[in-house]
């Protein structure tokens, strides 16, 4: 099959389709490839280059989509390249059939088959393919570099003989891949770094990129789960928001540069950065939107352009980035394509196979033969985007308390009824025995409950001591043999001798031996 | 000096003492608490020899004294593994002193009881005999019941302890053993007391107090006797508990408050510590009391595989590479007497930034803390001694453990066969770490002769050797 990139016609597009390098990968696999002349000019690459690939250079576009079967390209069609399209003829490109219905309807009459780039299931196999990573992953970084180059300090903190340089501290809005990125190439440049996310799982991916994961106090039962959504955030709940967007005012005067990254699947950015946020930030901090496409985190975010508040702040709100990183994003995107038709073309005899039965084909396919086939079924694989989250069954709080409740309950009726027992055995004991015997033991069943509940307490390691110490004080017998060593005859006398001597022996042998064995107990 | 003086000084005894207790909370109050209870009693004993009724003060205070040395003696020259011994021993005296103090108190009745028959005069008596002599009779009568279970606990503990010191001391074979007729023997004892009890009730005479301690001193013998020296540290607190017991049921028949609070606070202290040390086995208090182990309930689980023998080179090299090292000592620990050996380890690794941390089961050693304590005269510091809710969870991420001297502890077949007779005894799950090194004497089993699959594991290497040659041979391979 003959496969073919058009330059893009997009204003300010850099980015090609195929590379050089991808071109050779293509025709491994049997294709013959075709480029617009000029097409990799802004990305780095020349016609020559391409050239030397292999690759035929077509001089005009509509040449050129008549020329080949499969249309490689970056941006959506536009209306004209769209009408270009005929029966038999593959597209791929980015698509956003979402919010572009009109194109598909073009598409369908047209009779040909689109392949959304930007609708590749996000499943492992798909990984090679999935190309809105690739660009995020650019996005991140050149949101990053972008920031630094409007930012009037270091990232890193320094102390230099001119004085003392404090770190810059960004924080990141939202962990995706773009979002890791970015917080991967500010800690690399020796930011503090803080992310957010309302996922809170990805807090293990977020610290390993070695930035702080700003945690809300919030009962995380009530999040959704993010597995659940193909690995995107959902939207959250209002409380969640109201928390969300107190913790961010909290922080706001602190931060130097805001990447925000939150988007949720087809819907406007939610606005993370509002107006007074912006207010009391430092003159000189930096606020990057990556959401500006959707509308922006940030409110005063205008797409495609870069502001400046009155209390100077930059607002940097280019949907762009990967375009203006061409060279490696069309490497990278190139290398996504040259994935896909992998996958189109099983036999790699340069036949393209459109196997709808195909998870990430079927996927991937927006218009087919004539009909509209998005949006696509659920994939049959379990669509988990990285990797499977393992469900902790966490107690909801109702469970909690429920569970703490009725621990409570079962010990309340434990002591009240050990209570009542001894109680009623105490009565008992005293309706039979006279009032001199009830004095002693009314102090006798107090000294044991004392003893109960001060030896709960014994740490665990102290149990030799506290064996040696009650035996020494139980040596208190002594007293009941000194109190009738006075009296009486010489039995009793030498009976009280002899326990008063080995009281004795008790008494400083447990003292000392207990003593002994504390001072021995040494921190490290 | 009137009663009342003394009355105030019991009681601020009575305070101090439950301060001395409650300070051993934490091992640096203990350090404090102990003070608390020598300042308790020697207050009390101040206050009862100045207090009425005392006499031959010089006399008591020569005895107390001679005690003293003796305990002194006792005190610095013993060796922290001999603990057990030393308490158990201990014990032995507070119950024969409570005997004692009890026959006493029936001497000093049968007295007051003469002289009332003849009408002599009885102002001139001591302080006892003056409150006996005040007593109805059935004031009486509760005062025998009291005194008779005074000499019974302590006729227990008498016999109870010396069996337990010389099981632990090596002096008598530790293994379970029962004279033919078994508990019966027991329950018969018992039954001889019941009825000297009630002779005794009706009739105030000496002879059936004596046969009752005799009875008592035979079922003390008999019960311990019949307990296997893995159950000593529940044997030892709970004579503990007896002694304290002991000494309140004196109280009672003295009128002495000061004997009851005291004895109470120990009887319960003994008594928790009892239930402590069943729960880490497992087990009920009234099936160690009972003795031994009961027979298996079905085939044990066979143990495949072999033990793997390793020498010390091997040792040393997997702990220098090593990041992170947990130590179990156990009872063999103690036998060999290679805490010293342990500490020096601990410091050599710890000095190499490895981390270095022990697991201390409940009832390793014969004594509750046992290994605590040996461990802190090592001067192995007591932060990084666990206790084994704190550890377990910790053991799968570590490198190397070495058991040294234990067994059932780090028994799987805890866990993993129901049918073993430690089933459902918590363990240390040393298994779960990437290397186990055993220190053992030789391929046998341990003191309850359980075979213990962990040495069969594939991570398992068996280090045979008496524990502290063992050691040496180690220390000068680690660098």
């Amino acid at each position: 099959m003959k496969i073919g990139a058009p330059k893009e016609v997009h204003e300010g597009e850099a980015r090609v389709a195929i590379t050089p390098e991808s071109a050779g990968h293509l025709q491994k696999l049997g294709h013959e490839v075709f480029i617009e002349a000029g097409a990799g000019t802004l990305a780095g690459f020349t016609d020559d280059a391409y050239r030397d690939a292999g690759v035929e250079v077509v001089k005009t576009a509509p040449s050129l989509f008549k020329m080949i079967d499969v249309v490689a390209k970056v941006r959506p069609p536009t209306e004209t390249e769209a009408k270009r399209l005929t029966k038999g003829q593959t597209l791929i490109s980015f698509f956003y059939p979402s919010s572009n219905e009109a194109l598909m309807e073009t598409l369908k009459s047209k009779g040909a088959t689109a392949i959304a780039m930007d609708m590749v299931p996000r499943i492992s196999r798909a990984q090679k393919m999935d190309a809105l990573s690739s660009m995020a992953n650019i996005a991140g970084y050149r949101a990053v570099i972008e920031a630094g180059n409007n930012f009037g300090r270091f990232f890193t903190g320094q102390v230099t003989a001119a004085g003392k340089v404090p770190p810059a501290k960004v924080l990141v809005i939202g962990a995706g891949v773009a979002g890791l990125a970015a917080i991967g190439t500010s800690t690399s440049l020796g930011a503090i770094t803080y992310a957010f996310d309302v996922r809170p799982e990805v807090a293990e991916q977020i610290e390993s990129m070695g930035a702080e994961f700003v945690y809300l106090e919030f009962d995380d039962s009530e999040l959704p789960d993010g597995a659940e959504t193909g690995g995107y955030a959902p939207p959250s709940s209002p409380e969640f928001q109201a928390k969300q967007l107190a913790k961010f005012r909290e922080i706001a005067p602190d931060i130097d540069i805001v990447i925000s990254t939150a988007l949720i699947p087809n819907r406007p950015a939610p606005v993370l950065w509002t107006a007074d946020m912006v207010k009391s930030m430092k003159p000189g901090s930096v606020i990057v939107d990556l959401a500006a496409e959707r509308g922006g985190n940030c409110e005063l975010t205008v797409p495609d352009e870069k502001i400046v508040t009155d209390n100077g702040v930059t607002i940097i709100g280019y949907t762009d980035f990967p375009s203006r990183m061409a060279a490696q994003s069309s490497t990278l995107y190139g290398n996504n394509i040259r994935h896909m038709v992998a996958d189109l073309t099983p036999e790699k005899d340069g036949v393209v196979v459109h196997d709808m039965e195909d998870d990430v084909i079927r996927g991937a396919t927006v218009t087919h033969e004539g009909s509209i086939t998005w949006p696509p079924p659920p994939p049959k694989i379990a669509a988990i985007a990285t990797k499977p989250k393992q469900k902790v069954i966490v107690p909801t709080a109702e469970e909690k308390r429920a569970t703490e409740v009725a621990a409570f309950k079962a010990q309340t009726r434990n002591q009240v009824g050990l209570l009542v027992i001894g109680a009623a055995l105490l009565l008992f004991v005293g309706f039979f025995a006279p009032a001199s015997f009830m004095q002693h033991f009314i102090v006798f069943v107090l000294s044991v409950f004392v003893g109960f509940q001060v030896i709960w307490n014994v740490s665990h390691s102290l149990h030799t001591p506290l064996m040696a110490v009650t035996n020494a004080i139980s040596s208190i017998i002594i007293l009941g043999a000194l109190v009738q060593i006075g009296s009486g005859s010489w039995l009793v006398i030498l009976l009280a001798a002899l326990s008063v001597f080995m009281a004795g022996i008790n008494i400083f042998g447990g003292f000392l031996v207990t003593r002994r064995m504390l001072a021995m107990f040494q921190k490290s | 000096m009137e009663f009342g003086f003394t009355t105030a000084a019991y009681v601020v005894a009575a305070v101090l003492f439950i301060l001395s207790l409650g300070g051993l909370s934490g091992q640096e109050s203990a350090k404090r608490a102990v003070w608390y209870g020598i300042a308790g009693m020697a207050l009390a004993i101040f206050a009862t020899l100045i207090g009425p009724g005392a006499g031959l003060w010089l006399l008591s205070l020569i005895l107390i004294a001679l005690g003293g040395v003796i305990g002194y003696q006792l005190a610095t020259k013993v060796q922290m593994t001999q603990m057990p011994e030393l308490v158990a021993a201990m014990h032995s005296l507070v119950g024969l002193a409570a005997v004692f103090v009890g026959f006493i108190a029936h001497f000093e009745m049968a007295r007051v009881a003469g002289l009332k028959a003849e009408g002599a005069d009885l102002t001139t008596l001591g302080t006892f005999a003056t409150l006996i002599a005040k007593k109805t009779t059935v004031e009486l009568n509760i005062l025998r019941v009291e005194l008779f279970l005074g000499v019974f606990i302590g006729a227990v503990t008498f016999t109870g302890s010396v069996i337990a010191y010389g099981k632990l001391a090596g002096k008598v074979d530790s293994a379970a053993k029962k004279l033919p007729g078994g508990h019966l023997l027991n329950a018969a004892a018992a039954g001889i007391s019941l009825l000297a009890l009630i002779w005794y009730f009706n009739t105030g005479g000496f002879f059936p107090l004596f046969i009752m301690t005799l009875a008592a001193l035979f079922i003390g013998y008999h019960l311990i006797t019949g307990i296997g020296g893995a159950d000593m540290p529940v044997v030892v607190s709970m004579l503990n508990s007896y002694s304290g017991w002991a000494a309140a049921a004196i109280g009672f028949s003295l009128g002495n408050d000061l004997l009851i609070v005291v004895g109470a606070l120990v009887g319960s202290s003994g008594a928790i510590l009892s239930y402590i040390m069943c729960k880490a086995m497992n087990r009920s208090f009234v099936s160690v009391i009972l003795g031994g182990f009961g027979g298996p309930a079905g085939e044990q689980m066979a143990v495949e595989g072999e033990q793997v023998a390793i020498d010390a080179d091997g040792v040393a090299n997997a702990l220098n590479e090593a990041d992170s090292v947990v130590i179990v000592p156990g009872y063999g620990m103690a036998v060999a007497q290679a805490q010293q050996n342990v500490a020096e380890l601990t410091r050599k690794l710890r000095a190499k930034g490895k981390n270095v941390r022990f697991a201390i089961h409940p009832v390793a050693g014969r004594l509750p803390g046992h290994m605590n304590v040996l461990l802190a005269e090592a001067k192995v510091p007591y932060d990084i001694v666990l206790e084994m809710d704190e550890i377990n969870d910790d053991l799968p991420d570590t490198d190397v453990v070495i058991v040294i001297g234990s067994n059932d502890i780090v028994n799987p077949a805890a866990q993993d066969d129901p049918n073993s007779p430690i089933a459902g005894m918590p363990v240390l799950e040393v298994w779960k770490a990437k290397q186990v090194f055993v220190s053992k004497r030789g391929q046998g089993t341990g003191y309850s002769g359980i075979e213990n699959p962990l040495f069969y594991k594939e991570n398992t290497r068996m280090f045979y050797g008496d524990a502290k040659a063992s050691l040496d041979l180690l220390l000068p391979k680690i660098d």
